[in-house]
């Protein structure tokens, strides 16, 4: 029994290593490429959010590679992602693929119906072994993480660029070939550590820019056109404010076992946006504020086309730019969304801080004209 | 002077008007009414509100302008969930947050929240916070708030006959007469019912000799026991409703078509809308999906609702085509 499941940046290595430990058949559908976009917009409802049309692409490019069983989240709204699953299934099998879907939802203070779920792709392991893997893959999801975090510093800094790129890339092609939490946990070790070790300009100045937004277009490299790796090279340090261990351990975890802290994020985020309005909606703006108290210089907030929750944020985040004082630039993300416009956008942001921070003398080098 | 408390004629207006209208009235409030939609609103609305957001969305915006210099109090609720375990959609869990921080000058918003979604506590909770805006007696805000849930119910007796949200304000239900045959029309209350939008095309149906059957006709029983054999709860109300009225309509009462009306840019009529047509057509049954948005011409609307009639009125199934 091949199992597999979408994409969603680096989550495919947690995922991998829950399920290896597990003793599954793991089938990590190939990277998002143009193609999987394609059959995703082609087989997709128009106008569904753009992580609906990539799940769907990985799946179809998943079967043809002989998956049988998909292993989907769930949730219970009022974001879209919550019925993603029944609508995905209805597509393929109108396509007629014949696989079978595992929805995993969040365990609402169940946790033996999410065990239980997981039963049938483990093929009935016991609870406990079955919790002591989600354990050691949230342990790595955080390991994953923190390599992330470290490119994103190092990035801005390295002395000759793309170094740390070329490493990453190098990393996720040996992670396909790493089975179970032990190997994995290994490899990004090495890799933290060569990437530690890449010369830096020790003094150079950079610009911090927070990342807020839908979480899947702020963790998909494919979706979000590299944006960490594009502002790195821009000599921005990028921080993202959600990532795979976080949704993992908050979202997952931590709201089952009701212990989801949410105060700074309600207090932070309360004269603007005084509701949780699904996804991550409220924890955009609440993030904005936050990057603003660290010292951040600016904020770039993703979303996907039509995506209901940050439309929302998106109307309130021109108010907290403004009484703030911090730039903010939203990005919408589709199908048609182009590199080079993109590029240009990104560009112009962060010549638009840097000129900011330069202006208020706090940034030594000279790049911009006028005064 | 009585203190004037203002309503826009959009979103929720065509499900709980008369709640609305007879719980301020009867705390002492004149009631007023932003005006129907039109062109002007409907810009003033795309002006303002961010622009990804839905139409409906846009033309509330458009309708809080239009209401704000003549009132003393916006009446916005923050309905995060009228039902358990659903919600309505996220912009209206954020629709207080969106009007303020979108509309300048605005007089004082009554943003009670209502989330019915884990406890009924907290309507309970806005009735009061909402009433005591007006009065300090208690009792005099439970009567008012009991006369109104009496009075929504006789609204929503009188569409369960076949009148539309606006007529059965009115109290007359004689248009939902004898037609030749029924067609269903689904999608979101606000949408099908606001004549500009839709543009007229309940009326358009009629005049053809077309009984309309929206989900609003529907008995909300009937469409709550359907709805439990979904494969997985929906958990959006306005989507449940409609899913379960789409079978309703298939199953029970044999109409010849149905039309789904959607929004440009509306999320639930994305993923509702493609579950929804993909039972309908493989029934068989012919289905019409109409998309508006700011810039629909209404000569377009109305060649496709003449070519779905004739299609329907000239014999077979969608398969003889």
């Amino acid at each position: 029994m091949l199992v597999t499941f979408p994409h969603m940046g680096n989550a495919y290595i947690a995922m991998k290593s829950v399920l290896e430990d597990l003793g599954v058949e793991v089938l990590v559908p190939p990277p998002c490429t143009k193609r999987t976009l394609e059959l995703g917009t082609k087989y997709s409802p128009e106008l569904a959010c753009l992580p609906l049309k990539l799940n769907i692409g990985n799946y179809i490019e998943a079967i043809e590679r002989g998956a049988e069983v998909i292993v989907m989240a769930g949730g219970c709204g009022p974001c879209r992602f919550g019925y993603y699953a029944e609508v995905q299934r209805e597509i393929l099998q109108d396509l007629g693929y014949s696989f079978k879907m595992v929805v995993l939802e969040r365990p609402q203070g169940n946790v033996r119906d999410f065990v239980k779920k997981i039963a049938i792709i483990t093929g009935g392991k016991t609870v406990f072994r079955v919790l002591a893997s989600i354990k050691r893959a949230t342990r790595v999801a955080v390991l994953m993480d923190e390599l992330e975090r470290l490119c994103w510093q190092i990035r801005p800094r390295e002395k000759s660029g793309g170094t740390v790129s070329r490493l990453m890339r190098e990393f996720h092609s040996q992670a396909l070939n790493t089975r179970g939490s032990v190997g994995l946990a290994a490899l990004i070790g090495e890799y933290k550590d060569r990437i530690s070790r890449v010369e830096t300009k020790g003094n150079k100045e950079v610009l911090g820019i927070g990342i807020v937004g839908e979480i899947y277009t702020v963790i998909e490299p494919f979706v979000n056109i590299s944006i960490a790796e594009k502002l790195g090279d821009l000599g921005a340090e990028v921080d993202k404010s959600i990532t795979v261990s976080y949704w993992v351990i908050n979202h997952l975890i931590k709201e089952a076992l009701h212990l989801h802290n949410k105060n700074e994020l309600q207090e932070a985020s309360y004269p603007y946006l005084r509701s949780f309005v699904g996804g991550h909606g409220q924890e955009s703006v609440a993030n904005t504020v936050l990057y603003k108290r660290r010292g951040y210089d600016g904020v770039i907030h993703l979303l996907p086309f039509t995506c209901m929750p940050e439309i929302v944020a998106r109307s309130v985040l021109p108010e907290v730019s403004h009484r703030y004082g911090i730039p903010v630039m939203t990005l919408v993300l589709d199908e048609m969304t182009g590199e080079a416009g993109y590029m240009t956008r990104l560009e112009a942001f962060v010549d638009l801080i840097r000129r900011k921070k330069e202006m208020k003398g706090l940034y030594g080098e000279r790049i911009l004209s006028g005064d | 002077m009585k203190p004037r408390v203002g309503i826009p004629r959009a979103l929720l207006y065509y499900n709980y008007f008369p709640l609305w209208e007879v719980f301020f009235k009867e705390l002492g409030a004149e009631v007023v009414l932003s005006g129907l939609t039109n062109k002007k609103i409907l810009d003033d609305g795309v002006n303002c509100c961010v622009d990804d957001a839905c139409l409906p969305m846009k033309v509330f915006h458009g309708h809080i302008i239009e209401l704000k210099d003549r009132v003393d109090y916006l009446f916005v609720p923050r309905l995060i969930s009228v039902e358990r375990n659903e919600y309505i959609c996220p912009k209206f869990c954020g629709l207080p947050d969106m009007v303020l921080n979108s509309v300048k000058d605005l007089p004082t918003v009554i943003d009670c929240t209502i989330n019915l979604r884990n406890s009924s506590s907290s309507l309970r909770r806005a009735v009061l916070d909402v009433g005591r805006l007006f009065t300090g007696d208690y009792r005099r805000i439970y009567t008012a708030y009991r006369k109104a849930v009496l009075c929504l119910e006789s609204f929503e007796g009188l569409m369960e006959k076949g009148a539309t949200p606006l007529e059965a304000m009115k109290g007359d239900y004689s248009k939902a007469g004898e037609y030749h045959y029924s067609i269903g029309l689904i999608g979101h209350p606000y949408n099908i019912y606001d004549n500009y939008m839709s543009m007229r095309i309940i009326d358009k149906l009629r005049d053809r000799g077309v009984n309309v059957i929206t989900q609003d006709m529907i008995c909300s029983n009937e469409l709550d026991r359907i709805a439990r054999d979904f494969s997985k709860p929906m958990f959006w109300s306005f989507g449940k409703s409609i899913m379960a009225a789409s079978r309703y309509l298939i199953d029970k009462r044999h109409v010849k078509g149905i039309i789904y009306l959607v929004a440009f840019g509306c999320g639930l009529d994305a993923l509702v809308g493609d579950l929804v047509e993909r039972r309908i057509r493989k029934k068989g049954i012919p289905f019409c999906l109409l998309t508006i948005d700011e810039h629909t011409g209404e000569a377009g609307i109305d060649t496709r609702l003449e070519a779905f009639i004739d299609m329907l009125e000239w014999g077979g199934t969608a398969k003889c085509w």
